[in-house]
């Protein structure tokens, strides 16, 4: 019990920030029109390619003859690039042509 | 210090610009502005990992630009190039590849670590799990929406039962693995991954085609779940706030799309489609649907006062949203006032319809959600249903013993007169059998739809 505890108390900052930004994510979402869904889903997915920060970091702390380590984390940058600039570009396309009907009008 | 300051800074204003960017994407007039805050968040926060100052580090940034530069490539260019209609799967893709990514992560640093503590293993094992069921999860979600699977050649036998037997044995290796703490044995680290790769295709192995949408946008919330827990393994804030707000945001949109189709979220994962297809067909058989030909249609829809068009995923699969504008712009010429009724799990995605309309030009103001759309039917002339079934079958009002009964659908057999544009009278993708197709005021205009609504262009011009 007392690691839970202990867990808590010098972790505080961290379990706030978790529960504020979950709260924050479920306010954002929960007012949005059925048309912007899709849009919404693809960029909300650009944004968890994040994860190719991850990717980053490894790379630069692996040692440069590890070439395991650096050929993955190559691999994770690619994927999590993917994910980043595919995903924008394809919301963007989305978009656009909601914004074209607008200037139209 | 300073560079110290200016790093924490952009990783602060990139928090900023995903939070501010999500909220502008709520907004149609807002929603573009809100894509770019978000994309230059993420350039904020890629360039700061870079310039972050880490002691001792090799940096090695040919190997990072060359991933950058491969993977910008590869995901423009395959966001560029994809037609409109396959949409839902690219997503998918992308969000696949995102859960691919946190999997090479996660075991890249178990394989690593020296001296781990046991908060630093669980969260590393975690990471790899949702990032796996992610991963795979989202490629056969893909081939599904591509028709390169069918649902009925994956399922195996009870196949509920035996994802859960799966879960539990892939939670007990993970539990194994855990408790090995610092002596992690490779072996059975490779066997918890295959496990958790496995268990990612069978948890959507049995979910019906139509549910995909639901599916994506729950996937897309593991994966920010794992971008999240990765963030924990380095202590990163911006990929834990990142990936808690898709996290959060990708959930919310899941039970939103469940309660537009009035069913709960456990239902649709154990596969409530396809199953209980035996009842829905009843007493149906030997009907018969009638018939309209291509010149009565155009006729009847010259002169009528309103038309309610109901597209569904016929219509991206045929391309047939410039058609389907055509003829608006000639029957609004005539004085005909039309409209268009969109439900909200048409096609295969929230939202599918509205963005292929767009492309067509579709004025905003002329598409009706649900209950716009059903309160309006009832003063509808002619209702056309492109390549639309399970939205607007009566069975899901009338018939407890339908897979879709109590799923709100548009009532479109309370307008006058409705043509339903339809290759065959095969069902939909739910697997039931459209009891409409056997109304009295329906008729069936068969073919593509493409193909039949250019017909009907040429034949409203002769008119």
């Amino acid at each position: 019990m007392d690691t839970i505890y202990e867990f808590f108390n010098s972790n505080l900052l961290l379990i706030y920030l978790l529960i504020f930004t979950i709260i924050l994510g479920f306010e954002l979402i929960s007012k949005v029109p059925t048309v912007l869904h899709t849009p919404l889903m693809s960029g909300a997915n650009a944004i968890s390619g994040v994860v190719i920060i991850g990717a980053i970091l490894l790379i630069r702390q692996a040692e440069p003859d590890d070439f395991l380590t650096l050929s993955l984390g190559f691999l994770g940058v690619v994927l999590g690039m993917v994910n980043v600039a595919g995903g924008f570009a394809v919301t963007d396309r989305m978009l656009e042509m909601f914004k074209k009907k607008k200037a139209k009008k | 210090m300073a560079i110290d300051f200016f790093i924490n800074l952009a990783y602060l204003l990139g928090a900023i610009g995903f939070v501010w960017g999500l909220r502008l994407l709520s907004s149609p007039d807002t929603a573009r502005r809100g894509n770019f805050y978000a994309g230059i968040g993420m350039i904020l926060a890629i360039i700061a990992t870079l310039a972050t100052p880490i002691e001792g580090a090799n940096n090695n940034y040919a190997w990072i630009f060359g991933g950058i530069i491969v993977g910008s490539i590869a995901g423009g260019i395959s966001a560029r190039r994809i037609q409109m209609t396959a949409m839902p799967q690219m997503v998918s893709i992308f969000n696949g590849l995102g859960g691919a990514c946190a999997v090479v992560l996660a075991m890249v640093e178990l394989v690593n670590m020296s001296n781990p503590s046991p908060g630093a293993i669980g969260i590393a094992l975690l990471t790899l799990f949702i990032g796996g069921v992610a991963f795979t999860g989202s490629l056969l979600a893909f081939a599904k929406l591509q028709g390169l699977v069918w649902d009925s050649t994956i399922t195996l036998p009870k196949h509920n039962i035996v994802n859960i037997v799966l879960l539990i044995a892939t939670v007990v290796v993970g539990v194994l693995l855990y408790l090995q703490g610092a002596e992690l044995g490779t072996g059975l680290l490779l066997i918890f991954m295959g496990m958790t790769l496995i268990y990612g295709f069978s948890f959507v192995a049995p979910i019906g085609g139509a549910d995909m949408p639901v599916v994506i946008s729950l996937l897309n919330s593991f994966t920010g779940l794992s971008a999240a827990a990765a963030g924990l393994i380095y202590n990163n804030q911006i990929m834990l706030v990142g990936g808690i707000l898709v996290g959060a945001s990708g959930t919310i949109l899941t039970v939103l799309m469940c309660e537009a189709m009035n069913r709960s979220l456990i239902n649709v994962l154990i596969g409530g489609f396809g199953g209980g297809a035996s009842g829905g067909a009843k007493g149906t058989g030997d009907q018969v649907a009638k018939e309209v030909t291509l010149n009565d249609a155009a006729i009847q829809l010259f002169y009528s006062q309103s038309v309610m068009i109901v597209p569904g995923y016929g219509l991206a699969v045929a391309q047939a949203q410039k058609v389907c504008k055509e003829v608006d712009d000639l029957l609004e010429a005539n004085g005909v006032d039309v409209k268009y009724a969109i439900h909200p799990v048409a096609g295969r995605m929230p939202g599918h319809m509205n963005v292929l309309l767009a492309e067509a030009d579709v004025p905003y103001p002329k598409l009706l959600d649900l209950d716009d759309a059903n309160s309006a039917l009832p003063n509808t002339d002619i209702v056309v249903v492109v390549g639309a079934n399970d939205v607007v079958n009566p069975a899901a009002l009338d018939d407890p013993g339908s897979p879709i009964y109590g799923m709100p659908v548009l009532n479109v057999w309370e307008a006058k007169h409705v043509i339903v544009l339809k290759r065959s009278m095969s069902p939909g993708y739910a697997g039931i059998q459209n009891p409409l197709f056997f109304h009295d005021k329906n008729k069936m205009l068969f073919g593509d739809a493409k193909d039949s609504l250019g017909k009907i262009v040429s034949e409203l011009k002769n008119l």
